[in-house]
């Protein structure tokens, strides 16, 4: 049986009726048409499903979608400022951080909470922060050049 | 942080260039739509009953209980799809659902779809099948074992699925030459892709008028995919259209045709609502097609000062439960070892042999890391042997451009010399092989890659690629191809090299791309061949659309054709660069004097097969050349061995992108150093032990070493703008080095990968009770590869000839 949950996504109350075993990824990408979010493992173990639920990195798979109500939840479509790409993501179009593009969102989602905690990051302090997500395409250092990108244009900028 | 050190001729724009991958944007804002990500109103969930034995009859299915749970719409079995199928003409072994008999724990076996993802995995629980189990055929000794029952056929026998034997020469006497011979043994252990994206298709049918189905799907083949479908199907190929989602990650694992796309597709033509069938990650890891398990043993002669004067290799393959590419990937082990040195006389043995396990197929370097692996560990043996440095025992033998090999490779430019005297100088080679502390070690191997397998899959003498350009009277360009982006870049590719050649950005220009209605052919992501396949259609396209604004250009403006040039979103006079126009005007006067503006380009590969059976194998118009250097830290008491540096060299012949061109190189270094490390399909009696990420172990970011990467620019002339291949080829020499750079830091050989802790740790020991400190296979089963087929070498002789293109 379904209930309505409100769910705080990328700044929007989203009405949502859904099962109460049903994860916040599968509620994200197919009650509320978030589909940025990949789905991966299902069990925590890839990164590809990595949310931002109050500050803080969280696999959504591993996740309640009704454990998630009243929280604030972000995913990589409200990661860009209006129209503007956010600092991290054109940092990932110059670096080339993306090949095939499917780790992204959930790394995205990482390497943002480390940049809202630690705004100058070392390349080690950004290899512990993502390690929990992977990548097959990249062997991570132009994803590591990225994040370093981004820090220091965010430090100016600020 | 990685360097790429590069020059652009001057003459280019953007090609050579670091323009943002025009597929970025969406990628950094979750936008980009993967199969998974589609939904059609109406759409069903499908999901496959997967076998639960590995080698069994079935006796019995009955899907009666599952037909009547409500929401379930459709149930597939065997018998439903009943035609044989597989990638190549010579395998066509594979059911979309098994049939009689399942071959491997995990094989599809029925399929449902129902009206949500629980309702078709309630439905798959219920379907009822009777096995009676045959004994499982688990390794390379159980496939010899003539007393356990054929796979493929009836009755006990042994497993031989492909055999070949070549020798070209007089080996013989080659060996009869050398002051020392060689033999040495390895193994390579199976592995798998792991793309991040698990494999997803959805599939839609269209009753009227004619009666089409839709296929979209996470494939590298939408050429392939769309010619099994018409055949297991039974539909005319104009009946169905295939279109290639952007690929999560390939490397070989999304090759061919699977049972998921046929089931999609067969369901929703029975259903006629939309079928979505996305597999689990559990279930990628039975899909696999990965890389085969091979046990092989390389012999060499040499003389006293080096010269290699003879090379015989023998291989057996463990392919799994069916061909895919198989009688591909035996041909492959044997196929490459003679571009990277002047071999005079060269004999090859391979054998496939058929397992009770997930089927192997192409991954990344397919069929080539193995036989790499043991020839470059085994000349680090012999430098050592004859007391010479590993790397001046490569520049002794290395091949020289515009060679015919012995085994009738015509090899092109060739930059490897300088690759290695890059990666030698870049990484103080001198001053640390064989000086470093105990515990410190470098390693060094080189390699060779095809830029394109020469000859298509199927035979026929069609283009390998066409590429169609249409320009918009407002301007716009609009590049058609089915070339299919697999994080590979090829999209990007595409672009630059249309926008160089009218002038304009790589983000001007728009793609449709991998659409078997819209698009004209391309053979798929296969082979590293999308860059000059693809390519060179591209320009051959862009080139005469530059010939038609041109034509018109000149008769407007009174300028030569010949002096007239395209760049910076103008056409202008060279010589008086004021007289021309912008690219909007040029387009308008080329509409009404040149019409239509559509144009193609097509490429198919010269004939290079040599004259013998499996001469198909291994010919290319070009290839790519890579020289590594590795730095280990490898600790003697617990064995673990950690990666310190990489330096690599690759022969691009000219880059296209060099971002795309630096990721593919790194990367290519982050999936060698996994397998050679950590990864590998661990079977205990046929059943696969670690079917889940966390359990099959790949690098992360705490693995991945800095790696230091340089560019040799060879300027092929065939290559688009002098391009050649970088997918694939840097993957090569990394696996080796490491081994080899294992032995420097520990003096111990493990003989196979992945070089876990657990092997070092054993040949320390041996090495301390003052035995061989090596680990690795201590024999080759016997095997009949019967008499070879002799094959002439070609007239020019390698290293000693020079062939015209």
């Amino acid at each position: 049986m379904k209930q309505l949950v409100t769910l705080h996504v990328n700044g929007e109350d989203m009405e949502l009726a859904v099962a109460p075993h049903h994860t916040l990824l599968e509620v994200l990408r197919e009650e509320a048409g978030l589909t940025g979010t990949k789905h991966g493992c299902e069990l925590g173990e890839c990164g590809l499903c990595t949310v931002i639920v109050d500050g803080l990195p969280q696999f959504s798979c591993l996740t309640l979608a009704v454990e998630a109500q009243g929280r604030a939840i972000r995913t990589v479509e409200g990661i860009a400022r209006g129209g503007a790409l956010h600092p991290l993501q054109q940092a990932y179009v110059e670096t080339g951080a993306s090949q095939c593009g499917y780790c992204s969102p959930g790394m995205l989602m990482s390497a943002l909470a480390l940049l809202e905690s630690n705004e100058a990051p070392t390349r080690d302090e950004v290899r512990e922060a993502l390690a929990g997500n992977l990548c097959r395409c990249t062997g991570y250092l132009a994803i590591i050049d990225a994040v370093e990108l981004a820090a220091a244009r965010m430090r100016s900028a600020a | 942080m990685a360097t790429i050190e590069s020059t652009r001729t001057g003459e280019q724009s953007v090609v050579g260039g670091s323009d943002p991958n025009i597929t970025a944007h969406a990628k950094a804002t979750g936008q980009t739509v993967y199969a998974d990500d589609l939904h059609l109103p109406r759409m069903l969930i499908g999901k496959l009953l997967r076998s639960p034995s590995r080698h069994a009859r079935i006796l019995r299915v009955d899907v009666g209980r599952a037909a009547a749970l409500p929401g379930v719409h459709g149930i597939l079995t065997g018998e439903d799809l009943p035609i044989l199928f597989g990638i190549m003409p010579v395998a066509q072994d594979e059911h979309a659902l098994a049939l009689e008999k399942v071959r491997y724990h995990g094989e599809p076996v029925a399929a449902v779809a129902a009206i949500d993802e629980e309702t078709a995995e309630e439905a798959v629980r219920l379907i009822e099948v009777e096995y009676e189990e045959l004994a499982p055929v688990s390794s390379i000794e159980d496939a010899l074992d003539p007393e356990l029952p054929l796979i493929a056929g009836n009755g006990p026998g042994r497993q031989v699925n492909r055999l070949g034997s070549l020798e070209f020469g007089d080996v013989a006497n080659g060996f009869a030459r050398a002051d020392h011979t060689y033999e040495d043994l390895f193994f390579f252990e199976g592995n798998t892709h792991l793309p991040m994206e698990e494999h997803a298709a959805v599939a839609h049918w269209e009753p009227e008028p004619r009666g089409r189905v839709t296929v979209w799907s996470s494939t590298q083949v939408p050429h392939y995919l769309h010619r099994t479908l018409a055949k297991v199907l039974e539909l005319p190929p104009d009946r169905i259209r295939v279109i290639a989602t952007p690929v999560g990650g390939g490397f070989g694992g999304k090759s061919d045709p699977f049972s998921h796309e046929l089931c999609a597709a067969r369901l929703a033509m029975m259903t006629g609502r939309p079928v979505k069938f996305a597999l689990t990650r559990e279930e990628v890891f039975y899909a696999h097609r990965g890389r085969h398990p091979v046990l092989m043993r390389v012999q060499t002669g040499f003389t006293d000062d080096g010269e290699l004067t003879a090379m015989a290799f023998r291989t057996m393959l463990d392919g799994g439960a069916f061909g895919s590419y198989g009688p591909a990937t035996l041909y492959y082990t044997g196929a490459l070892q003679t571009v990277t040195y002047d071999v005079p006389v060269y004999k090859f043995e391979g054998v496939r042999l058929l397992t009770n396990k997930p089927p192997c197929g192409p991954k990344r370097g397919h069929g080539t890391p193995q036989p790499r692996f043991a020839l470059e560990c085994q000349l680090d043996k012999v430098a050592v042997d004859l007391g010479l440095d590993p790397v001046d025992l490569r520049l002794k033998n290395l091949i020289e451009p515009y060679t015919m090999t012995v085994n009738h490779m015509r090899v092109t430019t060739c930059g490897l010399r300088e690759c290695v005297e890059t990666v030698a100088e870049a990484s103080g080679w001198r001053e640390k092989w064989g000086k470093l502390p105990r515990g410190r070690g470098v390693g060094f191997a080189v390699g060779a890659y095809m830029c394109g397998a020469g000859l298509p899959i199927y035979f026929n003498d069609m283009a390998q690629s066409e590429v169609q350009i249409k320009v918009d009277r407002g301007g716009g360009v609009t590049v058609y191809s089915m070339a299919i982006d697999i994080g590979q870049g090829s999209d990007q590719m595409l672009v630059t090299v249309v926008a160089e050649v009218l002038g304009l950005r790589p983000r001007d220009i728009a793609l449709v791309a991998a659409d078997t209605d819209l698009t004209p052919i391309d053979l798929g992501s296969y082979s590293s061949r999308v860059t000059f396949m693809a390519g060179n259609a591209a320009l051959e396209a862009a080139a005469r659309m530059r010939d038609k604004i041109f034509a018109a250009v000149s008769a407007d403006l009174g300028v030569p054709v010949e002096r007239l040039v395209a760049r910076g979103g103008r056409v202008y006079d060279e010589e008086a660069p004021g007289v021309g126009m912008d690219w909007q005007e040029a387009v308008h006067v080329a509409s009404v004097l040149e019409r239509p503006l559509v144009t193609a380009g097509s490429y198919r590969a010269p004939k290079l097969a040599g004259p013998y059976k499996g001469a198909g194998v291994g010919p290319s118009p070009a290839y790519s050349y890579t020289a590594a250097v590795v730095e280990v830290d490898c600790d003697p008491e617990t064995g673990l061995v950690e990666v310190e540096r990489v330096w690599i060299a690759h022969d691009i012949g000219r880059p296209i992108n060099l971002v795309s061109v630096e990721g593919q190189i790194v990367g290519s270094v982050y999936m060698a150093l996994g397998e050679a490390l950590y990864e590998e399909q661990a079977f205990r009696g046929g059943y696969l032990k670690n079917p889940t990420i966390l359990e099959y172990r790949s690098p992360t970011f705490l693995e991945m070493p800095e790696v230091e990467t340089f560019l040799v620019e060879t300027d092929d002339p065939e290559g688009p703008f002098g391009a050649k291949e970088v997918g694939q080829g840097p993957l090569l020499p990394v696996i080796p080095a490491v081994a080899n750079a294992v032995f420097d830091a520990v003096g111990v050989r493990i003989d196979e990968v992945p070089i876990s802790p657990d092997k070092v740790v054993r040949a320390l020991r041996l090495k301390e009770q003052g035995k061989e400190p090596r680990v690795g296979p201590k024999r080759m089963p016997d095997f009949d590869y019967g008499e070879p087929i002799r094959v002439e070498p070609p007239e020019q002789l390698p290293g000693r000839g020079v062939v015209g293109l």
